[in-house]
Parts: C-alpha cells; structure tokens; sequence
C-alpha cells in the first residue's frame, strides 16, 4: 500500500486496507458469519439472495458420540467388466465401513446398441451398398464409441463418410425396430421410426452451414446490404399495394440480377424510389382512410363514448404503423407548433382538425426521411463510381427534429449545385461556380 | 340488426304517437336497411363540462376538514343536462361514509368537505330511449392550488373543469325527437328527407330551470370554453405543416430529376 502512495495510485477499497472503519458496516450488510471475510470474498464477495453455501455447516465438528478413523481399503467398481481390485482412504465410522457401490459407478451411462442375430440380417437388413461384414464392424464401434460417429467414422476400416454410417446405423436400427415390434402402431411413437434419419438433407444442410461459417467478412457485408435494400424495396411494394404500380417487376428484376455489383445498389433503388414516389403519397392516405373508417366503426359500436376516447382511438389508429420514436416526434412538433397535446375544447371540429394536424406532421416527417435517404443515396452512389476526392464536406445535418426553418435553407444550397454529391466535388469547382441562392420566402 | 334503443323506440312509440306522419316514418324505420342507413348518418353530441369547485375552510379549518368542494357535471353552456341523463352516480373515496352517492335529478353535483385528493370516478346513466349503457368520467379532486406559492383564500376557490363531449352515434328516433329544440343538446343537421315528430310539449318552465346550472351559486367560479381559440391555433399550425411538406415534396423532385441523366452516365460506365 505504500507503493501505492509512492506512485500516487488511488487505493482500491479493498477490505483489507478499509478493515478498521469499514467493518461494522461491511459486517451488518454482508454477515460472512463463521468464515473469516477474506474467505468469504472468494466465494464471489457479495452476499447472494439465496446463500449457496451453507455457512453453518462449514464450523461445524463431528458429533461427539461418533468416532471417525480413515482406513486403506479395497473397493471394486460395477462400472468395470475385469473385477479390479483398486484401494482407496475411506472414512470409517465407529468401526463400521459405508456400504454401497462405488459412487462414481452411476456417471458410466450406455447406449443401447441394437444387437441383430444372422437371421434377422439376412431377412430385413440386407443392403446392396453394404456387407455384412461392414455392417457388423460398424455395429461394434458404435457400441465402443458410444454412437460418436466422427470417432466411428474415423476408426471404419474402409472409407465411409460420417453421413453414410449414419443412414447404415439409423436404418438398420428402424428395421430391427419393426421387425420385432408385435405390432406397427406399438413402435410408432418411437423417435427412429417417426423421423428416418435423411442422408440427402443432412448433406445440404452441413453444406450450407459449412458454407456460412466460410463467408469473409467482405461477403457477409455485401449480403447483408443486399438484404436491406430488398427489405426496403418489398416495404414499398406493399405501400403500394393498395393503389396500383406496374413498375414493381422491373425493379425487383434489377435487384437480383445486380445483387453483386457495388454500384448498383444505389442505382437500383433510385429508379424505384422515382416510380414509388407518387404511390407512396397516395398509398399512407389510402391506408389512413381504412384505419379511420374501423375505428369509426367500432366507436359506433359503444353507443355513446366521450369526444376525447374518440380522439384518443383515432390518433392510435393513425399511429399503429409507427415506431414509438415518430410519435414522441410528432408530439415534440405538435409542441413547437404551440398547439396542446390534448385539445382543451375537444368539440367535433377542434378534434377532427386536431387528427388532420397529427396526419399531416407524420406525412412531413416521412417526406423529410425520404429526403434523407435520397441524399444520403446520392453521395453513396458517386462513391462507388469515382474516385473520392478529397472535399470539404459540408454540413448535412437537415434539422427533421425540431422545427427550425434552418436546416431547411441547407437543403435549398445544395439543389442548386450540379449534383447533390456533396463530398465529392473538391472546394475549388465548388467555389468557382456562381452560386445562385433562391431568396428564402419565409 | 336493428340497434336495441330502436326496438324500445317502437314500443315506447306506440301509445304515445297518433298521426299519420310518424306512422309512415315508422314503418321506414321498420326496414332494417333504410333505418340503418338513416340512422348512421346522425350523431348527437352533448357538450358537457365536469370538474370540482373547493374552498378553503380557512379559520374553520379542521384536521379532517379542511376544504369544502363541489364536484360536478354540468352542460358547457350551463343549461339542463337533465334531458339527457337520468342520474350521476359519483363513487368517492371508501374513506368517505356510503361513498357511493346517486344523484337522480339535475344540476348532478356533489358537495363533501374533506382534506385529501383523490380520484372520483362518475358513472353517467342515460334515459332508457337514449342509451342503455352508462358511461364513465374520471376526475381527479383538487383542492390545492397548481401553484405552491399563491396563498389559499377562503374566498376564491380553486377550480378545475374539463370539456368534453358525449357522442351518441346512433340516436334512437324519441331521442332525437325528444331533444331536438334543447339547447342542451347539439343537434346535427339531418338528411333530405328526414323529418321528425313533434317535440312533446315543453315542460313548465319551473321545472326545467332548476335542471340548469345558469343560476347556481357557483356560476361565477365556471371557466369559459370556446373552441375559436383552438380552431385558429389548429389552422395555423396545419397551414405551417402544409407549407414546409410542399417544400419538401419540392426538394425531392428536383433531386430526382437532376438524378435522371447521372444515372444514364453510370450505365454507361458499367457497360464498359
């Protein structure tokens, strides 16, 4: 500890160095009672809810009437076939040795090896692939092993591949099965013969998995972005679903075929996003309208309700296709607007207009994402075409939280460049060109 | 499916009615397809305000009393509530002696004195030819000032309502006949064609005033609610809305069709 103070380290709180003050507090919340507190820190130093130990029986002594001595004895195992003999110390009480199998006799489990006489081989096990030969060889190194098939397959004579044994093995032990059950429905809930083990499918699902253990981590990206733009695409597809959209096939051509590209997921997804555009305008109102018209129907259904549960409902129907952060938004936007979260005079119209408003603001924040992602589309695309140069990248933030007219005017700089690439064109073209600033009608 | 109200309706009609208009408006209602059509159409709204009136004790102040309220459901107008609702059952705290109280006939208030906040939940029962199932309002009672610093008076109380309004979706005909000239009652505009018996005679003017709130002693403490604040609130912030999406929407065509001859350039490049 005072090498501790030489090198101005900060003492850890350890125990030890805290015993004087802290004990009767470590004490009264921890109670390592009849174990030293050190000994008590190994078990894992706090106290557990339901005490793993039982703290009593570690100070205890023998009862007196009892008189304990250790002897070398003998002892066999039931486990073993050979009858050793091995010795052992064995605690003795009273003169009286402890009786019962050797105690780690129980842990030398078996497994239950069909065993097949020449008969029964040759009425229902013989198979084109396979002597009998094989088959008795594989049969006993199953019993050996223990059905660990790669040992098995490791330890076969001639060159079977572990799928192989499996399908002899399985198989052979069904037919057995069957053959001697007294009757078919007997062994029918047994689990070898409700699910025959199938070679093929086993094969292409090691495969499979064999081949996902071996993606690189280059790969594992590329799939993964494939998958979110699938992902996105189909989430468009069925916003749309409810107006009508021929250009779907097309787009979902282009993806598969492009899948490995680089560039291409941007391409892909930009023609798509042109097509969705006016759809997906149309299709959240088309869906609003079938929310608003349920929920309208059930509130007919209570005969008479409050004008507020009214609201309430329609507001949920309205928001069940978001997520709980673009709620909190709408109501930080509802805020910022100065409009109460909850209409103080909820009258007919005040409600109403109040749904439209709450509408309208998630329509905002959809078209201020969609925004986003097309800019963000935008310089991902030139990136993978040309070569990145060195540009001052300018600030991206478009406000969507709060309300500012702000990060709106950022938007309204970039347009007028050539392209919304912002990283990519260098400071001096930048500069150069004269830029044209549409006067802010605020 | 017709609605149950309306099969009261024909039974309640029956000894009152005499006439042949509203017998052949019976018989139009009696078709479950234009009766249902008609009816879905109207919906009668109550605009009603609930809320509790307290007053300090001051001097005659004790532990267990220190306030005297009032809780209450009144017409946001003050006018009778009692063409509508039958009684106004409020359920206080269980500390409170029989906390279940009933009260059958309009103004429906309540007055306990007391020293705690606590929730009271009113259980509105409506007249049989206008709903059979009742309808809960929970209030909580207040009789501390919002305000921790503004010192308690015992002449000006501490007051808190809210607006709210009860919607019946599918009015049983006596019910819209019953309360179509009540100012209680906001009555909608109804369909071409669409008329209506006559309202029965009004009752005497004695009895429907003491319904109404106009006159309560506590008139002068009830707030005023009117939708026009809110209404031009509302539209101003969706014309703001509005604005900002046109831009948006704006914004993002240009970016496509900026988008549209890039695009071509990089096919190329790729077919290279």
């Amino acid at each position: 500890m005072d090498a501790k103070d030489i090198l101005g380290l900060p003492k850890t709180p350890l125990p030890i160095t805290q015993e004087k003050k802290s004990r009767p507090q470590k004490d009264s919340q921890r109670k390592p009672d009849g174990i030293s507190r050190e000994v008590y820190a190994l078990t894992g130093g706090l106290a557990p809810l339901m005490p793993s130990i039982d703290v009593s029986q570690l100070k205890r002594r023998p009862a007196s009437d009892e008189k304990i001595t250790w002897q070398w004895l003998p002892f066999t195992n039931s486990a073993r076939k050979d009858n050793l003999q091995l010795y052992h110390w064995v605690r003795v009480v009273n003169g009286v040795p402890p009786t019962g199998d050797y105690s780690f006799a129980k842990y030398n489990k078996l497994v239950d090896v069909i065993k097949y006489t020449d008969e029964e081989y040759e009425k229902y096990l013989t198979d084109p692939m396979w002597t009998k030969e094989e088959t008795d060889q594989l049969f006993d190194l199953c019993e050996r092993f223990d059905l660990r098939f790669i040992v098995i397959a490791d330890r076969f004579p001639s060159s079977r591949t572990v799928e192989e044994l499996k399908e002899r093995y399985y198989s052979v032990s069904r037919a057995i099965l069957i053959a001697r059950a007294p009757s078919p429905g007997d062994v029918a809930s047994h689990p070898l013969v409700k699910e025959p083990y199938n070679l093929s499918q086993e094969r292409e699902r090691k495969r499979a998995l064999s081949m996902v253990l071996s993606q690189t981590k280059q790969q594992e990206r590329k799939d993964a972005e494939v998958l979110a733009e699938a992902k996105r695409i189909q989430e468009t597809r069925m916003a749309a679903r409810g107006a009508e959209e021929p250009e779907l096939p097309v787009t979902s051509n282009a993806v598969t075929e492009s899948a490995d590209k680089a560039v291409v997921p941007g391409d892909t997804v930009s023609p798509s996003s042109n097509a969705q555009l006016p759809v997906t305008a149309v299709a959240p109102s088309a869906l609003a309208v079938a929310d608003n018209a349920s929920t309208l129907a059930s509130l007919r259904m209570l005969w008479v309700y409050l004008r507020t549960y009214a609201l309430e409902q329609m507001v949920q129907a309205a928001s069940s296709s978001v997520g709980l952060r673009t709620i909190k938004r709408v109501e930080q936007t509802l805020q910022d607007l100065g409009v109460n979260l909850k209409p103080k005079v909820p009258t007919k119209t005040v409600c109403a207009e109040h749904l439209e408003l709450r509408k309208e603001i998630l329509t905002l924040l959809n078209l201020q994402k969609q925004l986003q992602y097309k800019e963000a589309e935008g310089s991902s695309f030139r990136e993978g075409s040309f070569v990145e140069m060195p540009g001052s990248p300018k600030d991206r933030t478009f406000v969507p939280d709060s309300f500012g007219f702000g990060g709106e005017r950022v938007g309204k700089r970039d347009q007028k460049r050539k392209g919304p690439g912002r990283q990519l064109e260098g400071p001096s073209p930048a500069h150069k060109r004269p830029r044209k600033m549409k006067a802010p009608d605020l | 499916m017709t609605n149950s109200s309306s099969s009261k309706m024909h039974s309640q009609d029956r000894p009152e009615i005499s006439g042949s208009t509203t017998k052949s408006q019976r018989t139009k209602m009696g078709k479950p397809e234009d009766g249902e059509k008609k009816l879905k159409d109207i919906e009668i709204s109550v605009p009603i305000v609930y809320g509790n009136v307290a007053f300090w004790l001051g001097k005659k102040a004790s532990e267990y009393q220190s306030h005297k309220w009032t809780v209450y459901v009144r017409g946001a107008t003050n006018e009778d509530l009692g063409v509508v609702i039958k009684r106004a059952v409020f359920q206080l705290h269980s500390s409170f002696n029989s906390p279940t109280r009933i009260v059958e006939t309009p103004p429906f208030e309540l007055s306990e004195a007391g020293w705690g906040e606590f929730e009271i939940a009113i259980t509105l029962f409506f007249h049989s030819d206008v709903c059979d199932k009742p309808l809960n309002l929970y209030h909580h009672l207040k009789l501390y000032p919002e305000d921790e610093s503004t010192t308690m008076s015992t002449k000006k109380p501490v007051v808190v309502e809210f607006y709210d309004e009860i919607a019946f979706p599918e009015p049983s005909e006596s019910f819209l006949a019953r309360v179509q000239n009540h100012p209680a009652v906001t009555f909608p505009r109804l369909p071409g064609g669409f008329t209506l018996p006559p309202p029965l005679p009004v009752e005497d003017a004695n009895r429907r005033k003491r319904g109404d709130t106009k006159d309560n002693p506590l008139t002068q403490w009830f707030m005023n609610f009117s939708e026009a604040d809110e209404l031009l609130q509302l539209a101003a912030a969706r014309q703001q809305v509005q604005a900002h999406i046109a831009k948006l929407r704006r914004q993002i065509s240009l970016i496509d069709a900026q988008r549209q001859p890039l695009k071509s350039c990089s096919d190329q490049l790729n077919l290279l």
